[in-house]
């Protein structure tokens, strides 16, 4: 079934020195690439690489300042998305573009570039969802989808153009590892159809168990075209950051201290619309680990780390003590100042304000804890030397203190963040998916100071649905379901298996549902 | 062919600018339209928007105006910072006068000292009294300020009708519905011999400077940036949304009653049904016009003092209507909100080749 590669067949993709500039940066240098019919190709790179503007370019979204592109061995020009869909090139972006109060088929036959007649529409699309087991229904409106299906909605669009191209843009960070599962056989599928795929990823483990050829890039540069399948992991990471890959090391984590973050019988009503109760939460954690809470997104991790900063109060002052004080009752500042420090999942708009520099998110936070601004004067000199601290100390790349929040990157903005909390030695730091949209390279430099800080004395509580992290990072290991905790267990006594018991009823009411 | 396209960073240059280039939108639409009309539509514009600052006579004039302008808008503006849409400055206005005057009324045959900063402490206090209402309707209940802080100013009017007609009614005025005239002690004192320039114009400068420090320099005003710009961020970092909205509110109230007070204790002399001349509702364009920025406040301030004085030289020069000068605020504060796409988008020329 796929397609002989040979030397008589023109690769479907060919780039050859693509290079693009934008004021004050080269986003590409000198890129060239192929891609076979029917390989599944990976675009490799860190945060900030070039990959993203690589794919603009590709999909017509911009124009390179030189080089070409080549399509099935002809040099052609792809002035805008519509022409690169004309050429047979579909694109999967990251960010859906979803109307939530319409069916799915609504939205199929709004993103199409001609109308359709609606009847003839339902049965090609019926015909894909057939051909390829995807479990989606046409008729659902979007909203009481789940992020899997609604990425399937725009594979399928994407197929109903019969592609020869697909590019999807780091389809699995928002995807649970049963629906990445499920994604990977549809692109396997896909490819064995004859359609090349340009699967864009950090991720290097999915990366070898999905793509055929991968091309690394760093700083917009190609440094290395490799077999994923044969390369070792260990090698594409430094390869993608051009560093020797720091092994996480753990102090001598045995010897856990003293309880400093109690919680017991946690209750909480979630918030409307669409919040997790959470039920008789209870847990400890102690000076010197790390507790791991694992769980699928929208079980209550959210809910739970509002709860712990104070955002939200609980019903008794007992429910949370710090270091043997109820804190319960105390607002967001009152619990930072006396050493619990908590770092949220979304960044933009939460644990920092887009608009803000990073100095002034330096005052959000790290006021309680830090003299940036005594009797409410805002100390500059304090501010600025503490941002300017931060950004050396985690290797924050921006233009200084004063760059806008929403200017730097995810991975970036996060180092800053982590740093921002991790600077004020907290005696507690509970943070919820610290590496989430994050480089390897940067990924690692954090887990290295979460476990510092935990060697240090303090308690570290992450919340992550990374199994993967957990299992790296934590001594101890619970799984968040539904609003309710397990008990903590010894990650060394665990098997993968019993974590796979542990998650269990997770995994059994994710078949159950698209059964 | 013209094209608009997102700006990578929002620019600085424009932020400043483009309040300039709505100004001057403003005047060419307004020299259209009221040729259009039939009148003089560049002699009017001439009249309202250069006259006034050209002719050195008119200064002391602008600068009357210019202050209760930018008093009330420095209050507004820092609520508008908040997400906090307090637009019954007219009406707090009102009461502030409303409340100083009954202090004078009540000091009538005193003298002393200290019966101007009484008036001027119950001036702020009537302000912040009638801002009280929206704010707690707002937090407690989630009622939306932007539409009780409106009616109750229409409550404010009928409230200064019924005293001047009724029961504040001067003795000695002949039946005209007005209050007693206030004497030296209730009295603004002058700050230039022979004109109208009272202590509100020193006072507006002075506010606008320690507001533009509050903004930048104190964790309170960094509060009301957060609470305005991330709502969920403000939370995180332990402020407290509805404090701010009680702060901005009971600010911008306590504001707009110091403008009251020191227009009916200035200028007016009294009350009298003419009173309220809606600077309360021009000062949200100040506001805008100065970009929510203390400093351009007073800038914006002079200008929309400025139409004030002009309208009334337009209506002898090309004899325009009174209402004239409402329209071109009105035109500013329209091409304002246009022209501030500029800041986040640019046009650019692009020629298609297909």
């Amino acid at each position: 079934m796929n397609q002989p590669r040979e030397q008589t067949v023109p690769p479907r993709l060919a780039l050859a020195h693509i290079s693009k500039s934008f004021p004050g940066v080269k986003a590409n240098e000198d890129i060239s690439l192929s891609v076979a019919p029917g390989e599944i190709h990976a675009l490799l790179g860190e945060n900030g690489a070039g990959k993203s503007t690589l794919v603009k370019i590709i999909y017509g979204v911009q124009q390179a300042d030189e080089g070409t592109i080549s399509w099935n061995g002809a040099p052609v020009a792809i002035p805008s998305p519509k022409a690169a869909r004309k050429l047979g090139i579909g694109m999967v972006f990251q960010h859906f573009s979803l109307f939530d109060a319409m069916t799915v088929i609504e939205n199929i036959a709004l993103g199409l570039d001609e109308a359709v007649d609606r009847e003839a529409l339902k049965a090609q699309v019926a015909a894909i969802l057939e051909s390829y087991s995807l479990p989606l229904d046409p008729d659902r409106e979007v909203h009481t989808l789940s992020v899997g299906e609604r990425q399937r909605i725009e594979i399928v669009r994407c197929l109903l153009q019969k592609p020869k191209l697909l590019i999807m843009d780091e389809p699995t960070s928002v995807l649970t590892p049963q629906e990445v599962e499920r994604l990977f056989a549809t692109l396997r599928q896909i490819a064995l159809g004859g359609c090349s795929i340009l699967y864009i990823s950090h991720k290097l483990s999915e990366i070898k168990a999905l793509c055929d050829g991968a091309t690394i890039l760093r700083g917009g540069r190609v440094v290395a075209s490799c077999d994923p399948k044969v390369e070792t992991t260990k090698r594409m990471a430094e390869l993608m950051i051009g560093a020797e890959l720091r092994k996480i090391e753990h102090g001598n984590a045995a010897e856990a201290g003293v309880v400093r973050l109690s919680v017991s019988g946690l209750s909480l009503p979630g918030e409307p619309p669409f919040g997790t109760d959470l039920e008789e939460i209870s847990f400890d954690a102690r000076a010197g680990e790390i507790l791991g809470i694992a769980g699928v997104a929208g079980n209550g991790q959210a809910e739970l780390l509002t709860a712990l900063s104070g955002e939200r109060l609980a019903a008794k002052a007992e429910a949370i003590s710090l270091d043997g004080k109820p804190i319960g009752l105390e607002g967001a500042g009152a619990r930072r100042a006396a050493g619990l420090a908590c770092v949220p999942e979304e960044r933009n708009g939460h644990a920092a304000v887009p608009d803000f520099s990073l100095a002034e998110n330096a005052i959000l936070t790290a006021r309680h804890r830090l003299p940036l601004a005594p009797l409410g004067l805002i100390s500059r000199g304090m501010v600025q030397r503490f941002a300017d601290d931060v950004i050396r100390r985690f290797d924050v790349r921006t233009t200084g203190n004063g760059a806008l929040a929403r200017s730097l990157s995810g991975g970036n903005l996060q180092k800053f963040i982590m740093g921002r909390e991790i600077g004020q030695q907290p005696a507690v730091l509970v943070v919820s998916q610290p590496t989430w949209g994050v480089d390897a390279g940067a990924a690692a430099a954090i887990r290295q100071e979460l476990v510092d800080l935990a060697a240090k004395g303090s308690a570290v509580v992450v919340i992550s649905q990374d199994l993967d992290e957990l299992l790296e990072l934590a001594n101890r290991l619970c799984v968040i379901n539904e609003g309710r905790l397990s008990a903590p267990r010894p990650v060394a006594s665990l098997g993968i298996d019993e974590i796979g018991l542990m998650m269990g009823g997770i995994h059994g009411a994710e078949t159950a549902a698209h059964a | 062919m013209l094209e608009w396209r997102r700006r990578r960073e929002p620019s600085t240059l424009m932020l400043w600018l483009s309040p300039l280039i709505a100004i001057a939108l403003t005047m060419l639409l307004g020299m259209i339209v009221f040729t259009a009309m039939g009148y003089d539509g560049c002699h009017a514009v001439e009249s309202i928007f250069l006259t006034p600052f050209l002719e050195p006579q008119r200064w002391a004039d602008i600068g009357v105006k210019a202050a209760p302008l930018v008093m009330i808008a420095l209050g507004l503006a820092i609520g508008f910072r908040a997400n906090v849409w307090n637009i019954g400055a007219e009406g707090q206005y009102i009461m502030g006068a409303i409340a100083g005057t009954g202090v004078a009324l009540l000091t009538y045959e005193m003298t002393g000292w200290w019966i101007l900063p009484a008036m001027v402490l119950a001036g702020i206090l009537g302000g912040m009294a009638w801002a009280a209402i929206p704010a707690f309707l707002r937090v407690k209940l989630q009622v939306s300020e932007i539409l009780t802080s409106l009616m109750l100013t229409y409550v404010a009017v009928q409230f200064l009708y019924y005293l001047v007609r009724g029961p504040w009614k001067d003795p000695d005025g002949f039946n005209f519905p007005q209050t007693r005239m206030f004497t030296a002690d209730q009295t603004l004192p002058i700050m230039l011999e022979g004109s109208l320039v009272h202590l509100g114009i020193p006072a507006a400068l002075l506010l606008a400077v320690v507001a533009w420090l509050t903004m930048e320099k104190t964790i309170a005003g960094y509060a009301v940036k957060v609470v305005g710009l991330a709502p969920a961020a403000a939370r995180h970092g332990g402020f407290s949304a509805g404090r701010t909205t009680w702060a901005t509110l009971l600010l911008s109230g306590a504001l707009a009653g110091l403008a009251g007070l020191f227009e009916a204790a200035g200028p007016f002399g009294q009350l009298t049904p003419q009173f309220p001349v809606g600077y309360g509702f021009t000062a949200i364009i100040v506001a805008f016009l100065g970009r929510l920025h203390p400093l351009g406040i007073v800038f914006g301030g002079i200008v929309l003092a400025g139409t004030y004085v002009g309208g009334e030289i337009a209506q002898s020069t090309v004899r325009l209507p009174q209402a004239a000068t409402g329209l071109f605020q009105a035109l500013l504060l329209f091409m304002l909100l246009a022209t501030d796409v500029l800041v986040r988008w640019r046009i650019a020329f692009k020629w298609r080749a297909a």
